[in-house]
């Protein structure tokens, strides 16, 4: 298969948030600003791409019987480790994003994706398939946070646009997420239709 | 099978524990110095600090008392409740010796973005009400602070009375904090807000500088 097809495809024709309808969890609930769906959606992807290589390369080393254990601990490992690297080297980082890096764990797309792609291909392609999703992951989460933000606060990745006092709060609330998804997964599924 | 599985989880655990060795020491140095920033961002300039927690409605509340070469610059509260509208909310709030809140800054929150975590923006209304003043001169609803609709008068952000409650909450165990170290006043005591004669008799050994200041 073509390498750059496979990346691509995980921001258009497998998009995991509006077409593959994966991972609605962190999407649902960390996308009340831009940048808090941006920060999830790269801490995804970082472990997306780490756990996709490593499942790939001991695929042939799992039985069948076990290999959904094996993923998990695989996956837990690296959010662990992620983690522990970002506490200490990126405080900053750590202190917006800390509750989203443990939920990333249970994210199914991560499980998804090793289960569907890395468990039976090359390591090199599944590691582009964990940049293709992740990157999809991250620009749908980033698309939504910022209508929400937008909607919502009247700001965008924390800059105000001077009407946040005319804003329907109802978009940063739990029903503006369902809200926003909703309709942005219309348009995103009619433009890529065509 | 089994031994394939143990072997994962083996080589898993030992890659966690490797990490985890690497990144004790930072980590904790990187706890310290947002502790430090956090205390350099409510107090007057200052040079050493001394650290002692307290237990106030069974939650640990941490009181850093401050000084210049052995006189109190003031005191920072670590403080916290658990009334806001999405759990627990951390404050730390800084005293001078006089009992002025020199500033209060939000350490953890998950309130309502745009509602709630207003409290945690420059110069809203909840830190406007408070900031250079003493507590004791606010209106007191039963020694406690309290938001305007409860009867007191702190300004509460709009659209956000519970996240405002809990501020206030917070703000009252610290001030409780407060008194309790400065100036030895028990720490469940919470009718005597208006009336600080109680003398400054208490063990430790710092909060008696704070009591010469009454």
């Amino acid at each position: 298969m073509n390498k750059l097809k496979i990346a691509i495809s995980g921001i258009i024709k497998n998009n995991p948030t509006f077409v593959l309808v994966l991972g609605m969890c962190p999407t649902l609930g960390t996308t009340t600003s831009a940048e808090n769906g941006m920060g999830m959606g790269l801490a995804t992807t970082a472990v997306l791409i780490m756990s996709n290589l490593v499942i790939s390369l001991i695929k042939n080393l799992i039985p069948d019987k076990v290999r959904i254990p094996a993923f998990i601990v695989v996956i837990a490992s690296f959010v662990t480790i992620i983690q522990m690297l970002m506490q200490a080297f990126v405080p900053a980082l750590y202190a917006s994003l800390g509750v989203f890096i443990p939920l990333i764990v249970v994210n199914c797309i991560i499980l998804g994706r090793a289960e569907a792609f890395a468990s039976k291909n090359s390591p090199v392609d599944s590691m582009l398939d964990g940049v293709g999703i992740g990157l999809g992951f991250t620009l749908s989460l980033t698309v939504i946070g910022a209508v929400r933000e937008i909607l919502g606060s009247g700001a965008i990745f924390g800059v105000s646009l001077g009407f946040a006092n005319y804003t329907p709060l109802i978009f940063v609330l739990a029903p503006g997420a369902f809200l926003v998804l909703g309709y942005l997964m219309v348009l995103f599924n009619k433009l890529a239709k065509k | 099978m089994t031994s394939v599985l143990f072997g994962i989880t083996l080589i898993a655990s030992a890659g966690v524990g490797v990490v985890n060795m690497i990144t004790e020491e930072p980590i904790a140095l990187a706890k310290e110095a947002a502790t430090k920033a956090a205390l350099t961002e409510v107090l007057p300039a200052f040079e050493t600090t001394e650290e002692q927690t307290l237990t106030i409605d069974e939650m640990p509340i941490t009181v850093y008392t401050a000084s210049n070469g052995g006189e109190v610059a003031g005191y920072a509260v670590q403080t916290m409740t658990k009334q806001g509208f999405n759990g627990v909310v951390r404050l730390m709030v800084g005293f001078t010796p006089d009992g002025e809140v020199v500033n209060v800054n939000v350490l953890e929150q998950s309130e309502t973005p745009g509602l709630g975590t207003k409290m945690a923006d420059e110069g809203n209304v909840l830190l406007g009400s408070i900031q250079g003043q003493n507590l004791e001169n606010k209106k007191l609803v039963d020694g406690k602070l309290a938001v305007k609709k409860d009867g007191g008068d702190v300004d509460a952000l709009t659209a956000a009375t519970i996240s405002s409650r809990a501020y206030v909450d917070a703000v009252n165990r610290a001030w409780m904090a407060y008194r309790s170290v400065a100036k030895g006043v028990a720490a469940t005591d919470t009718a005597s807000g208006a009336t600080n004669t109680a003398a400054a008799q208490t063990n430790e050994p710092e909060a008696q500088e704070g009591g010469q200041n009454e």
